[in-house]
């Protein structure tokens, strides 16, 4: 009976990774760069969502909607300031090394804004335990809200790439820049838009894993958005549905991990994953090989 | 400076004459801080933190080696550091009282390198083989999970030998006599106070002949052309992986001299986010940029210049990692972006329009 419990965390856990890895790999597809400030996107929307409820007062959905607004904009913002100048820049270490500075950035006007001390989140669920085998069995409402949220967000997210004219263009410009803006495709404007929907997207995984871990420090975002890119990275950078099944099985390892094996060793296990996948199949589950051309 | 090094222009090549330039400003800043020393110029505070301050030179240097040289983002060098001052002060506890004190340091400093330069091996072979990001999301695992398991380790020592735990102190199963050396969480108490300003200069001295001979060999060569087209460089049959391990253990073994040496600085050794942390290894990248990727003399002014910075300016210090930030933003979109570059070329033109426009500026 555990073990379903455990597997069901694990798959809620994953969901949340799998949101934040979606931001990751769209940005990576289409950008081909590593947005390090990704995960403290999160922690913004967290502390967002935070300040309206907790300190305002505020109903929840509001503070959602805020959040998912501001990360948004917040998102757009660090693409036109810091990475597009250095979209052409001669090494690719450039616009990585700036990413890593606006992560920095972010971290540290969050601890002079909120100050270091852990804020306790009050969950924006609203919804029952679920309970199973006379209460030997509890799903928690986050939990079940995490992954209905999960599945939701990757039905809407494949449904856009799919069916959308813009999300066709998003597919364009990550396999050619130069041939999509041939065909009239505002490359820009499809940049800007994945940071975007990226942003929103760890605006949402912010308001879930603030919900089902209700600890906040500036440092919040930092180990989840490394966690997510391991799950990008295992489930094949670039790919959607990579990105999803990376994340779950990655949620799942890690809740197993911490459960039959160490729970201080359970980042350990998760980072040595990542190893493994770079050892064994370097382009992730669902990777496609890309060949370099001279 | 200059003047000094100009005495021979036309007997030393450009490359000598600037490398002597480096290891000469070593030379006067060590001299200054010693004169400043003698005529008791210098705050206790001030002279607290002058080892350090050898420590982030080493390190500076050791990670321009990575990012500059080899053109791989390590985000874990802080990692390696861990490594080599574990190591190290493992040793040194161990050895205490068994052999002379400046052999045991030398020993305990050479143990701290390799160590650190067989995990850089370690890390190096599965992730070098791939390209860009990957390494840099790999250290920077590579230095959590090493801080992980720093402070869950146990060993012991007794009659029966050494004992090692992942648990606690009390499955180490210790007679009673036994001496706790690894106390997980609490880390290694007790290392001799080996480390010193001028130990410190030494060594700072050997990893730039080290780091500077390499840049300037065939095999420093061979790196800088991988860094610069690898498919190039594959193609007239240089080895890639072996170049790119040579030069990231390198970088590693001398981060590790560094952790050594801030082991023998401190009586207590533990593993903090604040020392062996992300924090850590981003503010030794902050060093490298300012100074200049790929230039080691600007990465030893800069871990200066940054570290004494916030000391001086006593009321900066909650802002200090703000700065930080905002250095390494600025920094790199000043000097990577494309068009700051076109912007700085126009207005060198435009002041300084010596070399460009000699002849037609004569009027």
């Amino acid at each position: 009976m555990s073990f379903i419990s455990y597997l069901i965390n694990g798959i809620s856990l994953g969901s949340v990774y799998a949101i934040i890895a979606l931001g990751y790999t769209m940005v990576y597809g289409i950008a081909k760069m590593l947005n390090f400030a990704h995960g403290d996107v999160i922690m913004v929307g967290a502390f967002i969502v935070f300040t309206i409820v907790s300190t305002l007062s505020l109903p929840p959905v509001l503070g959602i909607a805020t959040a998912i607004i501001v990360c948004t904009v917040f998102g757009i913002t660090i693409e036109r300031v810091a990475y597009k100048p250095l979209r052409n820049a001669a090494s690719p270490l450039a616009v990585l090394i700036t990413a890593i500075g606006v992560s920095y950035l972010l971290q540290n006007l969050a601890l002079l804004i909120f100050g270091a001390n852990t804020k306790s989140f009050t969950s924006v669920v609203a919804v029952k335990p679920l309970k199973f085998a006379d209460g030997n069995m509890v799903i928690s409402g986050e939990t079940i809200v995490t992954i209905v949220v999960g599945i939701i967000v990757m039905i809407l997210l494949t449904l856009f790439i799919n069916k959308t004219k813009a999300g066709q263009a998003m597919l364009a410009v990550s396999e050619d820049k130069g041939a999509a803006s041939l065909m009239g495709i505002n490359v820009n404007k499809t940049i800007a838009l994945t940071f975007a929907i990226g942003s929103a997207l760890a605006a949402v995984a912010g308001v879930l894993l603030c919900s089902a871990y209700p600890s906040l420090t500036p440092y919040t975002g930092a180990m989840p958005g490394i966690k997510a890119f391991v799950a990008a990275v295992f489930g094949g950078i670039g790919s959607v549905p990579g990105a999803m099944i990376g994340g779950i099985l990655l949620g799942i390892i890690e809740i197993l991990g911490k459960a039959y094996i160490s729970s201080q060793m359970a980042d350990a296990i998760v980072f040595a994953v990542l190893i493994i996948v770079l050892l064994v199949k370097p382009t992730g589950i669902l990777g496609k090989k890309i060949q370099e051309k001279v | 400076m200059n003047k000094t090094s100009g005495i021979y222009p036309h007997k030393l090549n450009k490359i000598t004459k600037n490398n002597f330039i480096t290891y000469l400003m070593v030379l006067v800043l060590y001299i200054a801080v010693q004169l400043l020393l003698v005529t008791g110029n210098v705050s206790s505070l001030m002279e607290g933190l002058l080892v350090p301050l050898c420590i982030y030179v080493m390190l500076a240097i050791s990670l321009n080696l990575t990012v500059g040289i080899l053109g791989e983002l390590s985000l874990g060098h802080a990692g390696f550091m861990c490594v080599g001052a574990f190591a190290g002060a493992f040793f040194s506890k161990c050895m205490n009282g068994a052999m002379p004190d400046g052999v045991r340091f030398i020993t305990a400093l050479l143990i701290g390198a390799v160590s650190a330069g067989i995990f850089g091996i370690l890390i190096g072979i599965p992730v070098l083989r791939l390209k860009g990001d990957y390494l840099a999301i790999v250290t920077l695992a590579f230095g959590e999970i090493i801080k992980n398991l720093v402070n869950v380790m146990y060993i012991g020592r007794d009659k029966n030998g050494f004992h090692f735990s992942m648990k606690d102190f009390f499955s180490l199963n210790m007679d009673a006599e036994g001496e706790v050396i690894v106390n997980g969480a609490q880390g290694i108490t007790g290392t001799p106070h080996d480390a010193s300003f001028t130990m410190g200069v030494i060594l700072i001295f050997l990893s730039l002949i080290i780091i500077l001979n390499l840049i300037h060999s065939r095999d420093g060569r061979a790196i800088m052309s991988i860094r610069d087209n690898r498919i190039a460089a594959e193609s007239i049959g240089i080895n890639i992986t072996k170049y790119k391990l040579m030069a990231f253990s390198l970088s590693a073994a001398i981060a590790g001299v560094a952790g050594v040496l801030y082991a023998h600085n401190l009586s207590t050794l533990t593993a903090l986010p604040k020392n062996f942390g992300y924090n850590m290894s981003i503010m030794i990248l902050v060093f490298v940029v300012l100074g200049g990727i790929g230039n080691i003399r600007g990465s030893i002014i800069s871990a200066i210049v940054l570290t004494l910075l916030p000391e001086l300016l006593r009321g900066l210090s909650d802002y200090r990692m703000l700065i930080y930030a905002i250095v390494l933003i600025v920094m790199m979109l000043f000097n990577w972006s494309p068009k700051a570059i076109e912007w700085k070329e126009r207005m060198k033109e435009k002041y300084f329009p010596k070399k460009l426009s000699k002849g037609k500026e004569v009027k």
